[in-house]
């Protein structure tokens, strides 16, 4: 019979039914960070539980974490509390934790990839909702609340209703200097950002079928801003490729034979699917968020919609978002004037997208007046960088290296925006405070163009900007 | 686990789309290792640049049903965020629709979170507003809810349902008793077993 990825995946983890109707769900890696972790490991001492398959878990911290001043213990003393739960979490309970001492540290969603223990065919869930970012090596990986990382810890299973899938093609061929984020913002703003409540997502079509794994993972990591509770893409010799030699992956002869599964979980060529949308490639321009939710965006190129061009319920939000933003109907969104421009982020920290942020740096300098930050999402990234010289580039082009660490995205460490600054990022959400001050405000878009408005102190077109030659 | 069949309060009126976890309880109160006095944060950014917020209104003091509308808790999966509302108070949620983590959270913490219709809401919120001592309530079984002489329908998904009104709406339990299920589920997995068929 044929099946779709999820189907074959979500069939071969499921236990049994639960009396609600939910399916008992195996979950085959768990990811856990010093945020929603400290509660869940408290529900376990207090029902006298013990964690089921503690090589299952593996830990890192990233949130809380400065990307300054990382010595302990830090000046923030709740971050402080933090970081001893976890030490403490894990050392009692044999989970292995990459704390910063450990030189394969970062971000939840940039390291379970990059050592390969995240992997096709697995489910995977983790206290944080960019966890379908690992969808993108065709995996089903979704965000779950605190109380479900206690129910993963203690039982390896978690009760979840099996939603509908839909597949979102992208055909066609992307224009220069647009690149996966401008992809995944489209999307969202084609489908909004309840459209995919109740779906996970197979991203699939020419465009999935050239990108890097690193690119598949930016757009499955806004998969839930969407409304979608997970995406994927089918494994292929690009997936392959990507997972050999990795330090948690099969080697040797395991490596093969894993390959051979691996590849056979992509969905049969005449699987079905609840529903199916198609997008052209040639459509997808540089894109930006003009408002308060990652719907909110437009190609670069265009103006700010005027209120009445939404259907008349929405009049009021998009208004309210409009004054927020101190944008107007009608205006250009190039040439927004910017404060703050931040590289980071479970969306776009990798290795490629500080290349193509490097890329636009090089030889230019930041805009007087704006402060301009490059967090790598990982040590390992970090590293990569620094062999390949960016990190030196940012450095004289007026960019602030940072150490990893999820940063400016949330505002839960000391990265914040500061009163009603505006900010260019490269991260995945756009709400009223997000990075941290209640009237800050941020603009969505690539790394390229984070660093374009960063040089030009206003939102740019990053195809209007020659690259420098490779020396 | 208690059954919930049914919750009466007085209601608290939150008429605006998209409201996200990060409005709900902002990101810098996540910074701790209990729940406990979260209750207290809940929408502090929105009520700090809106002194007419409902949260800070006297006559909202005692609610226990949070009426909202459409997309309610989008955003992240933070746990916080439905903690924060249930230690503010809250018991229940009517809204147009929920973002799903939060909604699955919701459910994990008793909360039920149903859905009616924007007019039904609307009416709802007048009916609060003209009397914040009004009983609302939310009555599970047959799927209305109820004010004053009024009253309409409302949706929830059957699993949240039937967990709620059978009292295992607390997974846990559940989920610990097939261990041999679990077991045989785990035996059957390639990247576990090691052997790749």
């Amino acid at each position: 019979m044929s099946q779709n990825l999820f189907n074959k995946v979500w069939d071969l983890h499921s236990v049994g039914t639960l009396p609600s109707g939910q399916t008992q769900l195996f979950i085959g890696q768990h990811l856990i960070h010093e945020v929603t972790s400290p509660q869940a490991f408290e529900m376990l001492r207090e029902r006298k539980l013990s964690v089921l398959h503690p090589d299952r878990t593996i830990a890192t911290v990233d949130h809380i974490i400065p990307t300054q001043d990382q010595a302990r213990p830090f000046q923030d003393l709740l971050a402080e509390e933090m970081m001893s739960a976890i030490e403490k979490n894990c050392r009692e309970f044999g989970i292995t934790l990459l704390d910063l001492a450990d030189h394969r540290q970062g971000i939840v969603h940039v390291v379970g990839p990059e050592l390969g223990i995240t992997q096709p065919g697995m489910t995977l869930a983790c206290g944080d909702s960019h966890t379908s970012t690992h969808g993108a090596f065709g995996s089903i990986a979704f965000g779950i609340g605190t109380s479900q990382v206690a129910y993963v810890l203690s039982t390896q299973t978690l009760a979840m209703q099996r939603p509908k899938v839909r597949r979102v093609e992208v055909n066609g061929e992307l224009g220069p200097g647009v690149f996966a984020k401008d992809v995944t913002l489209y999307i969202i703003q084609q489908l909004g950002v309840q459209g995919g409540v109740g779906f996970a997502y197979e991203y699939a079509g020419d465009v999935f079928d050239r990108m890097t794994m690193e690119e598949r993972m930016t757009v499955c990591n806004m998969a839930i801003e969407g409304g979608a509770r997970c995406g994927y893409v089918n494994p292929d010799e690009t997936t392959v490729e990507y997972l050999r030699g990795r330090p948690m992956a099969p080697q040797g002869d395991d490596f093969d034979k894993a390959a051979a599964w691996w590849l056979s979980l992509a969905s049969d060529s005449d699987a079905e699917f609840d529903d199916v949308v198609k997008f052209d490639a040639a459509d997808i321009e540089p894109t930006v968020t003009w408002g308060i939710t990652p719907a909110q965006s437009l190609g670069v190129s265009q103006a700010i919609p005027s209120v009445s061009s939404f259907p008349e319920s929405e009049h009021f939000l998009i208004g309210e978002a409009l004054e927020y933003m101190g944008l107007t109907e009608g205006q250009p969104i190039e040439g927004t004037k910017i404060d703050v421009a931040f590289v980071g982020s479970c969306t776009n920290s990798r290795i490629s997208d500080l290349q193509e942020a490097a890329a636009i740096a090089r030889g230019n300098q930041v805009a007087e007046g704006v402060k301009a930050l490059v967090v790598p999402g990982s040590q390992q990234v970090a590293r990569k960088a620094q062999e390949e010289g960016l990190d030196k580039i940012f450095r004289e082009a007026g960019f602030q290296w940072r150490a990893a660490g999820c940063s400016m995205c949330l505002a839960m460490n000391p990265d914040k925006l500061q009163g009603a600054e505006v900010c260019a990022s490269s991260s995945n959400r756009n709400f009223k405070g997000r990075q941290g001050s209640p009237t800050g405000r941020t603009l969505l878009m690539s790394p390229a163009m984070v660093a374009a408005a960063a040089i030009n102190g206003v939102v740019t077109d990053v195809r209007k900007m020659a690259e420098p030659a490779a020396v | 686990m208690q059954k919930i069949e049914e919750i009466t309060g007085s209601g608290i009126p939150l008429l605006l789309d998209d409201i996200d976890t990060d409005r709900i309880i902002p990101a810098r109160y996540l910074r701790c290792v209990t729940f406990d006095g979260i209750g207290e944060h809940a929408f502090e950014d929105d009520r700090k640049q809106d002194p007419s917020h409902p949260f800070d209104n006297p006559a909202y003091q005692n609610a226990s049903v949070l009426v909202a509308r459409r997309n309610f808790g989008c955003g992240s999966s933070r746990e916080h965020a439905p903690q924060s509302l249930m230690r503010w108070g809250i018991k229940v949620v009517v809204a147009e629709s929920f973002a799903e983590i939060f909604f699955g959270n919701c459910t994990s913490l008793g909360i039920p979170a149903v859905c009616a219709s924007p007019d039904d809401l609307a009416k709802l919120c007048s009916a609060i507003e003209a009397d914040p001592t009004l009983d609302i309530t939310v009555d599970l079984e047959g799927l209305t809810v109820k004010f004053g002489e009024a009253s309409c329908p409302c949706t929830i998904p059957d699993s949240a349902r039937n967990s709620l009104l059978s009292g295992q709406w607390d997974f846990l339990s559940q989920l610990l008793e097939d261990k041999d299920g679990i077991a045989a589920t785990a035996a059957k997995l390639p990247y576990l077993s090691g052997s790749w068929s």
